[in-house]
């Protein structure tokens, strides 16, 4: 029995922490669908770029911090962001711009499978061009950190005690700090309304003078940027390749709709209960079958409530 | 299968034949064994392409998850040979029926879902299976050699006997294709690609018809899959559950041309071998190069032609053509000279007058939408070939009354009889079927489509075989009179022949009671007489016609009665001459200047 609750209560934390990380995943992904109500599929290669950004930050940092080596994968993760938003923006004005937007919707259902095909291609080519760029050998970024654990307890009686990873904890208050910085940007900054009403209503949001390409070219470049810091994060303590982004396409995916599509505090709420899905998941299946168990929850949610957990109109479009 | 899938299949089978005649011969004479795997997976990965076609390319549903069906396929080959040494030439096709299975057991719940959601919920399907064959420890699974019966175990010396195999299965799938293509099979489904709420107004179960479209996809991907199999030897998870394979399926077919038999098969003979070359050439260099290959060629067809190369082919050779047929379609319609009912079908119908037995009766019928009360209590009577008129401002209920009229929404309360017979709880294609047909504020025709096979979609109701159908569409476009722009595209129609076919296409199900959402809408005053002529005639028939409509001073010439509707709830009923005078009408509707006119 203590053995049980030990088990889970470990479970539990790591799924709260890595569950933080994946909320500000699916900030990013959701930030895209709500603007521009684009599916984007490669919104998981636009991370693993992220991650390998974060790997390459970090090998020039290293060695030259003043802080330490401690803090360095962390800022590696953030200097992904910038880079990521450039490459957002870019592939945006390029490709994704001429079968979204205005010209998008003129094509009415038609347009959105354009779309959804386009970043399918676009998806291929980021994760089959990184085999060439990074090769296929997994890495991963080395921190002290990440093999080092406050311990917790003893709790209950002298046997239960939890470990708390000291990496990923710093990973988790980041994220969280990064999704309180881009609520923040939304709600009060200019570039956040004319944001938000491109999203509402984008022919009502044209007539009072707001350049809807241009938010939607900020929302894609923010969207990708978002979760490419998760995954610099993610990067400290897993190891990747360049085909990880289609697992967490579907971890997003799902996390978005649990907490209803286009919603950003759904979408962390969602994201973090994924990561507790995940990790709890454990308990009961073998590892290999995780991300099984997320896929399933996933078709459980769209199948029986599409409309996510928290949201109320049902769009299932 | 029906004898115009037939017919057309008879126009597609010489140039099929050529084909994979030429393919046979060209195979004999290579070689190389390289060579001959290249030839072998083209038509591999064309029946995958040609599978995704026959669900997604028709019903506009796209599957992101075809792999789980090819994987399913080639795991049950490798593990039946494995295990109980069961010979391909069996397991094979058992595989197809195990992907027809698994088709239907993914299409019942997921069929629940549209758009993207239906897209993002079939990728997860593979990825699934992905992991749980990995955990079931089946990594790698290598099928075993039988030298002992080489023949039975299809492990053939010759590796051009694959290629051969591979071709025959590419040419069943290709007459598969044909026979669904121009059948009733579909052409539902192209009537759900189109407008999913249309094709139920129109009568066709649409569940149903994409259940049996998901059940033969995944057939044919299972059969594949299994064949892919034998041919390479060795099943890993990732190579028939990946990513890679639901994404050349989709990308074979987008690129060669989605919903044509020919579109898979273009696709799969142009970017397999050369990603297939690409990666052998430069597969050192280059990692994942197949993948680059793929990805580059799916952005670049949206991005230029977006519905594949065989239609834009198609497209540029019949503009350069066009000519040709233009005296055709600028000769003066005849339609008006002849009463085109002469040559309908309809002299069987005696003509009625207005005022027998109710038709249609709607009592107390509310609907509300939250707060917001769309229809309240409202009751009225059609008799059998009266025209009923419902006018009223916007957001009076108007289209929302049609809604739970032909069953898309369900009333919150009251009454709809047909005839006697309720019709509340319905599904909107049962409604049509029991005799209500429909048309819609917007025109949706199917463009690429003739206008024969356009009021074809809507005479599968009541239609016993093709022939039938073909019968009753080319009765209901005399009545409207487009007989003689029968062979034309949909596309090149003028906006009043559109309203005209969409009127057609209600007709062609032989409806009791026809409701007419706008039907003058954007038409010039000459172009309304003509239409309004055309439905005067079908009253004088005995179809009973329901109009909602705009145009005032074509409306009191065209109709018996009025309903008005205001604020969801009945404002007044009667004969046009006392509508228009009724003063609580003309302030709610009408308005002063109709006053100022018409005092």
């Amino acid at each position: 029995m203590a053995q049980f609750v030990e088990s889970f209560l470990q479970a539990l934390t790591a799924g709260l922490l890595t569950g933080a990380v994946y909320g500000l995943m699916c900030v990013g992904l959701s930030l895209i669908f709500g603007v521009m109500r684009v599916i984007n599929f490669a919104q998981g290669d636009f991370m693993m770029l992220g991650m390998y950004v974060a790997f390459y930050a970090f090998g020039l940092l290293g060695g030259h911090l003043a802080f330490g080596a401690a803090m360095a994968p962390y800022l590696a993760a953030l200097i992904a962001g910038p880079v990521i938003f450039l490459s957002g923006i870019a592939v945006h004005r390029l490709l994704i711009s001429r079968v979204t937007g205005i010209r998008g919707s003129a094509l009415e259902s038609e347009g959105h499978y354009a779309q959804l095909i386009l970043t399918l291609g676009i998806a291929l080519v980021l994760q089959n061009g990184g085999l060439y760029a990074f090769g296929s050998a997994p890495v991963s970024i080395a921190t002290p950190l990440s093999s080092s654990a406050w311990e917790l307890g003893p709790l209950a009686g002298d046997s239960v005690s939890v470990f708390v990873n000291r990496g990923q904890t710093v990973a988790a208050a980041i994220a969280l700090a990064a999704v309180l910085a881009f609520v923040a940007l939304m709600s009060r900054s200019r570039l956040g309304k004319s944001l938000r009403a491109a999203a509402d209503n984008p022919e009502a949001a044209i007539y009072m003078g707001i350049d809807v390409d241009r938010a939607h070219r900020l929302a894609f470049g923010f969207g990708v940027a978002i979760t490419a810091i998760g995954g610099g994060l993610l990067a400290s303590s897993y190891p990747f390749q360049p085909y990880v982004g289609l697992e967490y396409v579907i971890v997003m995916y799902a996390g978005v709709v649990l907490g209803g599509l286009g919603s950003v505090a759904g979408a962390f709420l969602g994201g973090l209960i994924i990561g507790l899905v995940q990790q709890l998941s454990t308990l009961f299946l073998p590892n290999q079958l995780q991300n099984t168990a997320i896929f399933v929850v996933f078709l459980a949610i769209v199948l029986l409530r599409p409309q996510g957990l928290f949201g109320t109109a049902a769009r299932r479009t | 299968m029906s004898g115009g899938s037939r017919a057309h299949l008879r126009r597609h089978a010489a140039p099929m034949a050529a084909f994979l005649l030429v393919y046979a011969v060209l195979t004999a004479f290579v070689e190389n064994s390289y060579y001959q795997l290249i030839m072998t997976v083209v038509p591999v990965w064309a029946v995958m392409g040609l599978a995704w076609n026959l669900l997604s390319g028709y019903s506009g549903l796209v599957s992101f998850g075809h792999a789980a069906f090819f994987g399913l396929g080639a795991y049950f080959v490798a593990l039946t040979q494995i295990h109980w040494g069961l010979p391909p030439w069996f397991s094979i096709p058992l595989a197809g029926v195990l992907g027809a299975l698994a088709g239907l057991l993914v299409g019942i719940p997921t069929f629940r879902l549209r758009g993207h959601y239906f897209a993002l919920a079939m990728l997860a399907y593979p990825l699934a299976l992905l992991y749980v064959f990995e955990w079931l420890g089946y990594q790698e699974l290598a099928l075993p050699m039988r030298r002992d019966a080489p023949l039975r175990y299809m492990q053939f010396d010759d590796h051009r006997l694959y290629a051969w195999l591979a071709l025959g299965l590419m040419g069943g799938a290709m007459m598969l294709t044909g026979l669904v293509e121009r059948a009733r099979f579909g052409m539902s489904l192209l009537a759900i690609k189109q407008d999913e709420a249309a094709a139920e107004a129109a009568g066709i179960d649409t569940l149903a018809w994409k259940l049996k479209a998901i059940t033969l996809s995944g057939a044919m991907a299972a059969t594949i899959g299994g064949f892919y199999a034998v041919v390479l030897l060795i099943v890993t998870p990732p190579a028939v559950f990946g990513m890679l394979v639901s994404a050349q399926a989709l990308i074979v077919a987008m690129f060669g041309g989605v919903g044509t038999l020919w579109g898979p098969v273009i696709g799969a003979v142009v970017l397999v071998p050369l990603s297939e070359l690409l990666h052998a050439k430069l597969g050192n260099f280059i990692p994942g190069i197949q993948g680059v290959v793929y990805g580059i060629a799916i952005v670049a067809v949206i991005l230029v032609a977006p519905e594949g190369v065989f239609w834009k082919v198609r497209d540029l050779s019949l503009r350069r053509r066009a000519p040709r047929a233009l005296p055709d379609s600028v000769a003066p319609v005849r339609a008006e000279a002849e009463p085109s009912t002469r040559h309908s079908v309809h002299d069987r119908v005696p003509i009625f007058e207005v005022g027998n037995a109710p038709v249609f009766e709607v009592r107390n019928v509310s609907k509300a939408f939250g707060g917001l009360r769309a229809v309240q209590d409202v009751s009225l009577t059609v008799t059998r070939g009266e025209i009923l008129g419902i006018i009223g401002p916007n957001g009076a209920g108007k289209t929302t009354l049609f809604n739970l009229l032909n069953g898309f929404i369900r009333p919150d309360q009251g009454q709809i009889l047909l005839e006697g017979h309720s019709i509340v709880g319905s599904k909107p294609y049962r409604i049509c079927a029991a005799g209500v047909g429909r048309t819609f504020q917007v025109v949706r025709p199917f463009r690429r489509m003739s206008v024969l096979d356009n009021a074809l979609v809507g005479a599968y109701v009541h239609a016993a075989s093709h022939r039938q159908a073909r019968a009753a569409a080319q009765a209901a476009l005399a009545q409207v009179g487009l007989s003689r722009e029968m062979h034309l595209a949909a596309g090149g129609l003028s906006n009043k022949q559109l309203r005209l076919l969409e009127l057609a296409r209600a007709l062609a199900g032989r409806p009791k009671v026809l409701l007419l959402d706008e039907t003058l809408a954007g038409l010039s005053a000459r172009d309304i007489e003509e239409v309004t002529s055309v439905v005067r005639r079908l009253a004088a028939q005995g179809v009973t016609i329901v109009i909602i409509e705009h145009t005032m001073p074509a409306m009191v010439r065209l109709v018996h009665r009025f309903v008005v509707l205001d604020h969801g709830a009945v404002l007044a009923q009667g004969q046009p001459a006392e509508i228009t005078r009724n003063p609580a009408v003309v302030d709610a509707y009408l308005g002063r200047r109709w006053r100022a006119e018409h005092a």
